[in-house]
């Protein structure tokens, strides 16, 4: 047990910072310190920068693209990126259905997709939930039907994320009525500019549109657009649900805004003096620090375990992550809303979509402060984490 | 970084497990309470036998030359069985001064007597008002000829009332609370004018109140300097928070361990009641909670070699609170969890309740630490 970083590491997180400095667009950061939206171009901007670098898809195995980085490596990477900070790769290619086409997917898929999904030629999202279909997933209802060389889709995904933005969709659909729940599923893969496909949005309690209704209405789609086998879709489902275990804490993203926290609160007064001298807040703000400092230990002890023993077992200490995660998190951004009390009231009526910077910065606080309640329930609830500590960890 | 034990640490850790299976079950655990002082000496000669005693100890002064981690796989393990030898007293605390301070003259006196078991050791510092503050002192030494005398009280002694040796927290000039003019003395504990109160504590351990009426020693009592050593005392009582935080993580595994096997098999409207799916939950938490603080754990044996101290002290205070708030949830559930039968003193679980919540009010409570890692301007 050797609980330092080596020198390596230490050269490779200089080396990472040191790009992110020169190459990360400073606008996109500094919206990213306010917490505001960021355009579609401003993100795909820097992804094709990173992509550039050869480090858009870090993660994958080297012959698509991916760099052969240690376990460690891409912690730091990822670490750096949240704290610098700038946008981390979109999940919904490079993290999610990236991984399920090299894994499941066959060569013709992999040539036509992986380029594509490296480079964001396609922005992808993710059509997983449904109305009736939340934390029971697998009860989804949306149908694909074969007739002679095409699926006919029919049905309606929720939650779907910035699918405004969306060139391709990767769809649980259910195939086989009679089958157990989880057996009667496959994964397809279809365009978002398909006839048919309609994209409503929905807008969140802090005014804003990440997430969208989307509709299917006998949408036709090629038969080789299936991902893998037929039915076996509730597998890739699964692989890709276990592939993003340690990115979700999120320790960058905390740990940058407890610094916009410290900064904030030796600005704004309190009883007639920076609130950061108030002893009752700092000690709030301290503890939520050591909870982070736990979590980012045990997110390397994961991190540390995958490396050496793969994949395959996921460590006890990985369900850790979501759960402290979303609620450390949340405790960042309600420690914001008490540095800024009475001013966090007014509200931008016109929403942040990148565009209007009229509003005083502090405006985006309240609203990350409603935005972030999102963080322990999507990606399964706490409270379904909860069940699968009971029951894959302590067996009960 | 590298998470996984090496060679060298899996047999250690192998070998005081298996120790500790064959002869400190709870049946075990039971009769060693009532030997002389609460503890078995046949135990801490096998501990010894296995090297274990000289663990933290130099080679050059017949030690094995463990560090951190060493220790934190022997707390881990101690904690685990619930073990009331005086490891910490002796080992880690009266050691850890010995170590960092003791000449060769004091380390040939004293080292050899506690790698082969046959002395103990207990640190004399907790005062009536001191609470917390390590530079709290109004135990006098005063100079006499080329010794000193020694006069004050100490309280809550681990171990004081059997240890060969005292390490008492003296004054040498200035106020009660002056950071400076504070030293360190190995005292015998059968020196004329030591008087010692013993009893047991809430664990199951043994302390004393001791009064110092007048006690005389020569020089070499005198550990490191005697008129500036509170870096000295900081540095070592870091260490024994550490060795704490890791006997807390084998004290919580095995809480949550013995819980969910009582869930699993007591059944209540005819199914057993881990079935049910608040009482789930609550175990669930119960995993992240002691997962945490194994991870603070884990950081604060990495901070135990900090080169800057004030780091080190931030690093350790912030473990501190995280097994401080993990200790209390994990040790007050798994008695709610037991039901009835958690409150007898029969069952075991809650003499683990009551160790850890011994550790919590051990050099630093979760609030005092809190403070401190606040005072410091966090972490991040």
């Amino acid at each position: 047990m050797d609980l330092a970083f080596t020198k390596e590491e230490q050269a490779f997180r200089e080396e990472v910072r040191q790009f992110f400095r020169d190459n990360v667009p400073p606008e996109t950061r500094r919206k990213m310190v306010e917490g505001r939206h960021l355009s579609k171009d401003e993100m795909v901007t820097w992804w094709r920068i990173l992509n550039k670098k050869g480090w858009g898809v870090s993660h994958w195995p080297k012959e698509y693209g991916g760099t052969g980085w240690t376990a460690v490596q891409h912690y730091i990477f990822n670490e750096e990126l949240q704290a610098h900070p700038a946008p981390q790769p979109l999940a919904f290619g490079v993290s999610m259905v990236g991984p399920v086409i090299y894994t499941f997917g066959n060569e013709e898929q992999k040539k036509k997709y992986l380029p594509r999904i490296a480079n964001v030629d396609d922005w992808w999202c993710q059509g997983f939930s449904e109305p009736g279909s939340g934390s029971d997933l697998a009860s989804l209802k949306t149908k694909a039907e074969r007739r002679g060389d095409k699926w006919i889709i029919n049905g309606q995904k929720t939650w779907t994320t910035l699918a405004q933005h969306a060139d391709m969709i990767f769809c649980l659909c259910r195939t086989d009525n009679n089958a157990k729940k989880q057996m009667g599923i496959s994964f397809i893969v279809f365009s978002m500019k398909s006839k048919g496909v309609t994209v409503r949005p929905i807008q969140t309690i802090d005014g804003g549109h990440e997430v969208n209704e989307v509709f299917f209405d006998d949408v036709e789609v090629p038969v080789e657009n299936l991902i893998g086998e037929e039915n076996k879709g509730w597998d890739y489902a699964k692989f890709l649900l276990g592939n993003e275990r340690t990115g979700i804490a999120r320790v960058g993203v905390s740990k940058e805004r407890i610094r916009r926290i410290k900064e904030l609160a030796s600005k704004v007064e309190s009883g007639g003096k920076p609130i950061i001298q108030d002893a009752a807040f700092r000690e709030k703000l301290a503890a939520c620090e050591i909870e982070l400092k736990a979590l980012e230990l045990t997110q390397l002890r994961v991190v540390a375990d995958e490396g050496k023993h793969g994949k395959g077992k996921p460590n006890p200490a990985s369900s850790v992550l979501k759960i402290k995660g979303s609620e450390i998190q949340q405790t960042t951004t309600e420690l914001l809303m008490e540095v800024i009390g009475p001013f966090a009231a007014p509200f931008d009526e016109h929403g942040d979509d990148g565009s209007n910077e009229a509003m005083d910065w502090t405006a985006q606080i309240a609203p990350s402060y409603f935005n972030n309640r999102k963080v322990s329930i999507y990606g399964g609830s706490n409270e379904i984490q909860r069940n699968i500590i009971a029951k894959a960890v302590l067996g009960l | 970084m590298d998470f996984d034990l090496s060679e060298e640490q899996r047999l250690l850790k192998e070998s005081i497990d298996g120790l500790l299976t064959d002869s400190y079950n709870f049946e075990q655990r039971k009769k060693y309470m009532k030997e002389k002082g609460g503890w078995s000496k046949t135990v801490w000669l096998k501990l010894a036998e296995q090297g274990l005693l000289g663990l933290p100890f130099a080679e050059a002064d017949g030690g094995f030359g463990g560090g951190g981690v060493e220790t934190m796989i022997v707390m881990e393990a101690l904690g685990k069985a619930l073990v009331l030898e005086p490891y910490l007293a002796t080992v880690v605390i009266g050691g850890g001064f010995l170590r960092h301070a003791g000449t060769d003259a004091q380390k040939a006196a004293h080292v050899p007597s506690i790698i082969d078991g046959s002395k103990t050791l207990a640190f004399a510092q907790l005062e009536k008002n001191s609470r917390y503050d390590l530079f709290d002192v109004t135990t006098t030494a005063k100079k006499k000829g080329d010794g000193w005398i020694i006069d004050g009280e100490k309280f809550v002694v681990l171990n004081g009332e059997n240890a060969d040796t005292l390490v008492v927290t003296a004054r040498t000039k200035g106020d009660r609370r002056d950071r400076s003019g504070i030293g360190v003395f190995l005292v015998p504990g059968t020196a004329k004018g030591v008087t010692r109160k013993g009893y047991p504590t809430q664990d199951g351990l043994h302390a004393a109140d001791i009064t110092f009426t007048g006690v005389e020693v020569g020089t070499e009592a005198v550990l490191g300097n005697p008129e500036d050593s509170l870096a000295l005392i900081e540095r070592v009582v870091d260490e024994a928070r550490v060795a704490l935080c890791a006997e807390a993580v084998g004290l919580m595994d095995e809480s949550l361990k013995t819980t969910v096997e009582y869930i699993k098999t007591r059944k209540q409207f005819g199914v057993a009641i881990g079935s049910f799916q608040s009482l789930q939950h609550r175990a669930s938490d119960m995993f992240v909670a002691a997962e945490q603080a194994r991870s603070m754990s884990m950081f604060a044996t990495m901070a135990g070699d900090f080169e800057d101290a004030k780091e080190r002290t931030n690093a350790i205070a912030a473990a501190k609170v995280q097994i401080g708030k993990s200790l209390k949830f994990v040790g007050q559930q798994s008695i709610q969890l037991h039901g009835g039968i958690g409150m007898t003193m029969e069952a075991k679980i809650g003499h683990y309740f009551k160790r850890l919540t011994m550790i919590e009010n051990t050099f630093g409570d979760t609030e005092y630490h809190q403070r401190r890692v606040a005072d410091a301007g966090g972490l991040i």
